[in-house]
């Protein structure tokens, strides 16, 4: 009798609530898979890029020396998009990383070189200036709420009319780096320890390219395996769940943009070495270059999705245009207009993938 | 080269010396530069103001954010008109589009004079001083093939240039260059359309080092075996030597290049360059400055060097390894003389 209601039960549906399973198309298959693996579209156009260069040049793309090349020619703004992957994975972006590192090594050379600093202190001086042009590029995103385009908008301004006040655009040439400061063109030496030297297909290559490689494999750890890698994802993803679930949202952002400044000053100390002087007129589009770069890897520019490695395949495929288009012969404007229609299909592809259904 | 540019110059000082001691004093005189972030600009802004200063004049001197920034310097245009200016000097960013307001400021009664860059056609302005960028490219070409000597014949030859759109700076260096190493440049008013099997490529730098490096990278892919580098300025030399010296070759490859910057005759110094030609920025705008001045004190418009439609402010070949044939001044003597 105690039991009798209890048995009525028996009859009724055990299924629990459950999403209405519909049949998907082939694409819609496919839109799943790239929705929970990001990194396989930018992955997929490295490939083919390479496989139709390497055609293409009849090879050449993949001797040796072309692939050091392209390393090498990808490793500084390889870097910068490595700070700015972080940035615009909060649905933020910077303008200023370019401006930044310059002045960054403008500031580390004169030290070092013109008022005869001790090398290691005017590099440790150039990265923490990197790092406070980024802790007040966070301070007025979190604190003055500003948006982050106009922040580094302006700061980017700042920082490149303060680059050619103060140096009035001269150069420090290589040479007077090698007399007073051998240390800052570090990045810029072959790999080699005692007999052995790094060489990709008989080609000895730079500590910038490790570095390069060494930071996103860093990051990528960082991103996917420390509370602070899920916390940034969580902010850019949607900031008052964070705040919600109890994320420092703020101080999580301001931390962003510090690391970033990071990146950028260890930017600034290889770009030394790559390009052998102290030149405040590079660089001048490397901002632009970053954000392409992670924009072609896949990073949402809304914030919250993407992959560090992508930015690297990114970087990579970029790189790849613009060393098999100049073997081709192909006018180097090409490389600018193959870039640009990158960009466009790489954004695309992420709204594509955002509409997801299900 | 030095000769006539000594010459030229004393004409002209000659004529503006001390003979206007009135009529000048006071009077305004506007500068117009591309950008205030590159050495050369900021060398002629410093001559400018030094002789305005000497002769009694005020000086308003205006640049563009970046090169290639026109709108800025209309407004300034339009400023010098409002300001009274007796004369103007501009280095223009886009030599056609600005031909038209100046045409305003020259129907106001302002002298204007082109700076560095003679304008598109070159009769918008007054008058033009500059650096004659073919013969500068002429004298590196012909150093580089009389250092050569019977090799020049088997050269292979890197164009390391300034950038796609071809400005008339770089097509005058790059066709000067090719015509003194003895090679037909076909059409003279663009490069990279001649088919001399020595040339191995055209790059562009953007005139910078890390330009200068990447461009030199790219060339010795497609030929390690370059050993003649032409480069438009010496911040791409710069960089092209890092790129040749990252594969070994730095010591067996003729790099040559124009401007004269002092960072730049330091390297002809110790060897990364073989030999610039340097020009005269600071010279540029203070004769633009007593041109003025005379032409506020009594009307007297300059007059273009012989054989040229501009007045020539000089150029000299600055090297340590003088060649046959080849007119060219001694490292310390450029150095006593450079810019930036």
């Amino acid at each position: 009798m105690a039991d009798s209601y209890e048995a009525s039960a028996s009859g009724a549906d055990t299924r629990v609530a459950e999403f209405e399973q519909t049949r998907r198309s082939p694409l819609g298959h496919l839109q799943h898979l790239l929705h929970n693996y990001p990194t396989l579209v930018p992955i997929f156009i490295l490939l083919l890029s390479v496989a139709v260069f390497a055609v293409v040049t009849d090879g050449r793309l993949l001797s040796g020396l072309a692939i050091k090349i392209t390393l090498e020619q990808t490793a500084i703004v390889g870097i910068l998009a490595c700070a700015q992957t972080l940035i615009i994975l909060t649905a933020g972006i910077d303008l200023s990383v370019g401006a930044v590192m310059v002045l960054s090594y403008v500031a580390m050379g004169h030290m070092a070189v013109t008022y005869g600093w001790p090398p290691s202190i005017s590099i440790m001086a150039g990265l923490f200036l990197a790092m406070a042009i980024g802790a007040v590029n966070g301070l007025l995103v979190t604190r003055i709420k500003l948006p982050p385009f106009i922040v580094t908008l302006g700061m980017w301004q700042i920082v490149l009319a303060t680059v050619f006040l103060y140096t009035g655009s001269q150069s420090i040439r290589s040479q007077d780096i090698d007399a007073a400061a051998p240390l800052l063109k570090l990045f810029g030496e072959r790999v080699e320890i005692g007999d052995w030297s790094l060489r990709i297909m008989g080609a000895p290559t730079i500590y910038a390219v490790v570095l390069m490689l060494g930071l996103f494999v860093l990051f990528w750890y960082v991103l996917n395996h420390t509370a602070w890698g899920r916390q940034v994802y969580a902010v850019g993803d949607d900031i008052e769940a964070a705040e919600l679930a109890g994320v420092q949202t703020k101080r999580v952002l301001l931390s962003v943009y510090i690391v970033a400044g990071f990146i950028v000053g260890i930017a600034a100390w290889a770009a030394i070495g790559r390009v052998g002087s102290i030149s405040p007129s590079s660089f001048a589009e490397a901002n632009l270059d970053s954000i392409a770069a992670v924009v072609i890897g896949g990073t949402s520019l809304f914030g919250g999705r993407g992959t560090i490695m992508g930015t690297l395949f990114g970087a990579l495929t970029v790189g790849v245009f613009a060393t098999g288009l100049k073997l081709a012969g192909a006018n180097p404007q090409w490389v600018l207009f193959a870039s640009g229609c990158l960009i466009i299909l790489a954004v695309a592809l992420d709204q594509w993938i955002r509409r997801i259904s299900v | 080269m030095k000769t006539t540019f000594t010459s030229a110059a004393l004409a002209l000082l000659a004529t503006t010396g001390t003979a206007f001691a009135a009529g000048h004093e006071g009077a305004t005189a506007c500068l117009i530069t591309k950008t205030d972030i590159n050495p050369f600009f900021v060398k002629m802004r410093e001559g400018a103001a030094a002789k305005a200063e000497e002769l009694g004049m005020e000086l308003q001197a205006y640049a563009g954010q970046v090169d290639g920034d026109h709108e800025a310097q209309v407004d300034a245009i339009e400023t010098c008109i409002a300001a009274g200016a007796k004369g103007i000097l501009i280095t223009a960013s886009d030599t056609k589009a600005i031909v038209e307001p100046l045409r305003r400021a020259r129907d106001a009664g302002i002298l204007v004079i082109a700076l560095d860059t003679p304008l598109e056609p070159i009769d918008g302005a007054d008058a033009t001083f500059a650096t004659d960028n073919f013969e500068a490219g002429r004298l590196i070409g012909a150093w580089a093939a009389a250092t050569l000597g019977d090799e020049a014949a088997n050269a292979k030859i890197g164009m390391l240039d300034l950038n796609e759109s071809q400005p008339s700076v770089g097509v005058l260096r790059d066709q000067g260059f090719l015509t003194g190493f003895g090679i037909d440049v076909k059409d003279p008013s663009r490069w990279g359309d001649e088919d001399d099997p020595r040339i191995i490529g055209n790059e562009v730098t953007a005139g910078n080092e890390e330009g200068g490096r990447t461009a030199m990278e790219n060339l010795l892919l497609q030929d390690p075996e370059i050993n003649v580098v032409y480069t438009i300025n010496e911040p791409a030399a710069a960089g092209a030597y890092e790129a040749l010296r990252a594969m070994g070759r730095d010591g067996d490859v003729l790099i040559v290049s124009v401007d004269g910057g002092c960072p730049g005759v330091q390297n002809v110094a110790d060897g990364v360059i073989g030999a610039t030609s340097q020009q005269y920025p600071l010279l540029m705008a203070s004769l633009g400055i007593e041109a003025i001045a005379e032409f506020a004190a009594n009307g007297t418009v300059p007059e273009p060097s012989e054989g040229l439609d501009f007045f020539n402010t000089g150029v000299n070949l600055v090297t340590d390894a003088p060649a046959d044939g080849v007119e060219s001044i001694s490292v310390e003597e450029g150095l006593e003389r450079c810019w930036g």
